[in-house]
């Protein structure tokens, strides 16, 4: 579903290149388990940015579902990132004006989708991970572990092919990290491609597909995957 | 996104922000307040200007000696015209739409009665003068029709004039001597006030032709034709002139139409209700620079968030829609706040001078309330340009 062929990236800073990704070149089947794995400035950031199409590559090809995206002008990328892709972000990310059951909402008010449906949709979500009561409380009146489950519910609301954890647990405690993965994990069940950057490796080591990367570079592919 | 959408997540920003949001849409309010009250100061005046000068009706036509040229001096200064005569307005009378004719000329005088010395202004009029000029006789009434060319010697006059010399006895068949001569009181005329400065209650009517003779004057000084509710200005205005110049030989007079004049009035009048007005919308463009300021700091503040919006699958022009309600929507709220503002504070003046004219039309409350939309669309482009720009990647890390 994801073909990444020979991509780099580079920024300018100052008047000097410097390079996040050299010549990646990543295959991702829908339903996969891929963990990303690297010390800080490896790139792995950089590398979900991209599938993310958050960031363009400055050279190499990303084909997602057969079609080059990189080609594809702001609103076509808009459009792909809300019905393709949803995202998890370490410091979760919640709009600290809406309440949590308008978190959940957002991607859908911004697709355009009914109210009707829309409502029907984040009453599922709030009850699959266990917010019901929870629905109008604004993000500074959860805990982190209710806030990232509002961030995953949030990324899932549109049905997304695939999903992008950026260090999910790493404003977590052990505990509420574990149940984090867990509900991340589920997701596979539904043939979600599932793709987590971290630090930490016994969560890293949990993913079917372990990719390390070093000066953007990807170094060894370890697990049971491909 | 749909509509109430939109209206609802900018909304959620001045429930979090109330104070600010309060005190920028304020800064509009007061800009919005400032126009309306100062509009509506100068419409008020309008009408008022307007209404003294209508007083007399507004079908009247006046017609004056000399031709006034594009330069604005007249031909009658240099005494090279026709005076108008009382021939002229009698050959008047019976054209078509006109419906009263009243030579007219004015001067000052002593009136003398009971012992009692005043001095008014005398009006030298045609028996139609009250008709002509919409004014109302209380007692007696105007000499009759036949009298105007052999004038005679009678009065009538203004209620202050018969206050002061006839106190309160009945005056109608008693004597009054102006500049000497003796003339019959024939009638009193109602209460009229003051009109453009010219008490018209501190005063006396005769017939035209004596007051020619009184002033020593060769001609008058206006006709006034009053014509049919309704009829059009230029027909009246032509056949008027046609007549004229077949009496004189050329145009050497000068038509005046109250209601070309009543329109050239508010034209000038409506210059000076926009002119007090832009000096209003001073204040409003100091509101669009606090919204400005506020859009400007909001999108600095909700960088991550913006992140956030494109990660989610907002478009640029989504993030660009989101912050431009914003701050139209602001600025609506703070049009509206100035509008009632505004119209509180003229009606307040209104009741504590109701000497003070104020009026507010419809119209210039729904074009503030415009102005002030388009004031927080202007104001808002810059900063939510900015926002939709904004590279996603870094906005997410912007903390």
């Amino acid at each position: 579903m994801i073909q990444l062929e020979k991509v780099s990236r580079s920024f300018t800073v100052g008047d000097q290149q410097v390079a996040a990704l050299r010549g990646i070149d990543l295959n991702i089947a829908a339903g996969d388990y891929v963990s990303i794995m690297g010390p800080s400035g490896s790139g792995k950031s950089t590398l979900l940015n991209l599938i993310g199409l958050l960031d363009r590559p400055s050279s190499g090809t990303y084909k997602l579902d057969g079609g080059n995206v990189t080609e594809l002008d702001d609103v076509q990328q808009a459009r792909v990132r809300s019905e393709k892709i949803g995202f998890v972000f370490q410091a979760f990310h919640l709009v600290p004006r809406l309440t949590a059951a308008m978190n959940i909402e957002l991607p859908m008010i911004l697709a355009g989708i009914a109210p009707a449906e829309r409502k029907k949709r984040v009453e599922k979500l709030l009850e699959n991970y266990g917010l019901m009561d929870r629905a109008d409380h604004r993000p500074d009146q959860l805990s982190g572990g209710q806030r990232q489950r509002v961030a995953i519910a949030r990324a899932t609301s549109m049905h997304p092919a695939v999903l992008l954890a950026d260090e999910p647990t790493g404003n977590l405690d052990q505990t509420t990290g574990k149940e984090v993965i867990d509900l991340l994990e589920q997701l596979l069940e539904q043939n979600v491609a599932l793709i987590m950057v971290t630090h930490d490796p016994v969560i890293g080591s949990r993913a079917k597909r372990q990719i390390h990367m070093v000066d953007g570079q990807i170094i060894s592919e370890t697990g049971s995957g491909t | 996104m749909l509509f109430p959408d939109l209206i609802k997540l900018t909304t959620s920003s001045f429930i979090t922000y109330r104070m600010r949001s309060f005190l920028t849409g304020l800064g509009i309010a007061i800009g919005i307040a400032a126009v309306i009250l100062l509009t509506s100061i100068g419409e008020g005046l309008h009408q008022f200007v307007l209404a003294e000068f209508s007083e007399f009706g507004t079908n009247l036509i006046t017609v004056q000696p000399g031709k006034t040229q594009t330069h604005g001096s007249s031909v009658g200064v240099l005494g090279s015209v026709r005076p108008l005569s009382l021939d002229d307005a009698d050959a008047l009378r019976h054209l078509p739409y006109v419906e009263n004719v009243n030579p007219g000329l004015m001067g000052n005088s002593d009136l003398r009665a009971n012992g009692k010395t005043r001095r008014a202004t005398v009006f030298g009029e045609g028996h139609d003068f009250a008709k002509a000029f919409t004014m109302k006789v209380q007692s007696g009434s105007f000499w009759p029709d036949a009298d105007d060319g052999q004038a005679r010697a009678l009065v009538v006059l203004g209620t202050k004039v018969r206050q002061e010399l006839f106190g309160g006895q009945n005056p109608l068949g008693s004597y009054l001597r102006i500049a000497g001569q003796r003339y019959r009181v024939i009638g009193v005329m109602e209460p009229k006030g003051q009109i453009l400065g010219l008490d018209m209650d501190d005063a006396v009517f005769i017939p035209a032709a004596r007051a020619m003779e009184l002033f020593n004057r060769p001609g008058l000084m206006e006709i006034n034709v009053s014509y049919r509710a309704g009829a059009d200005v230029a027909a009246v205005t032509r056949v008027i002139t046609d007549r004229l110049k077949e009496r004189h030989g050329n145009e050497d007079f000068t038509l005046i139409s109250q209601e070309q004049s009543l329109e050239v009035l508010s034209s000038v009048l409506d210059v000076i209700t926009f002119a007090v007005g832009a000096l209003g919308g001073i204040s409003l463009l100091v509101g669009a620079v606090g919204i400005l300021t506020i859009m400007t700091m909001a999108v600095t503040e909700r960088t991550a968030e913006i992140g956030l919006l494109r990660a989610l699958g907002a478009q640029e022009r989504q993030v660009l829609t989101l912050f431009l309600g914003e701050a139209m929507l602001l600025s609506a709220l703070g049009g509206l706040g100035g509008l009632v503002m505004g119209v509180g504070i003229a009606q307040g003046l209104h009741l504590l001078f109701p000497a003070m004219p104020v009026h507010t039309p419809w119209l210039f409350a729904v074009l503030a309330e415009l102005s002030a939309t388009s004031i927080g669309l202007a104001a808002g482009v810059m900063p939510a340009r900015h926002a939709a720009r904004l590279d996603p990647v870094e906005a997410l890390h912007a903390e």
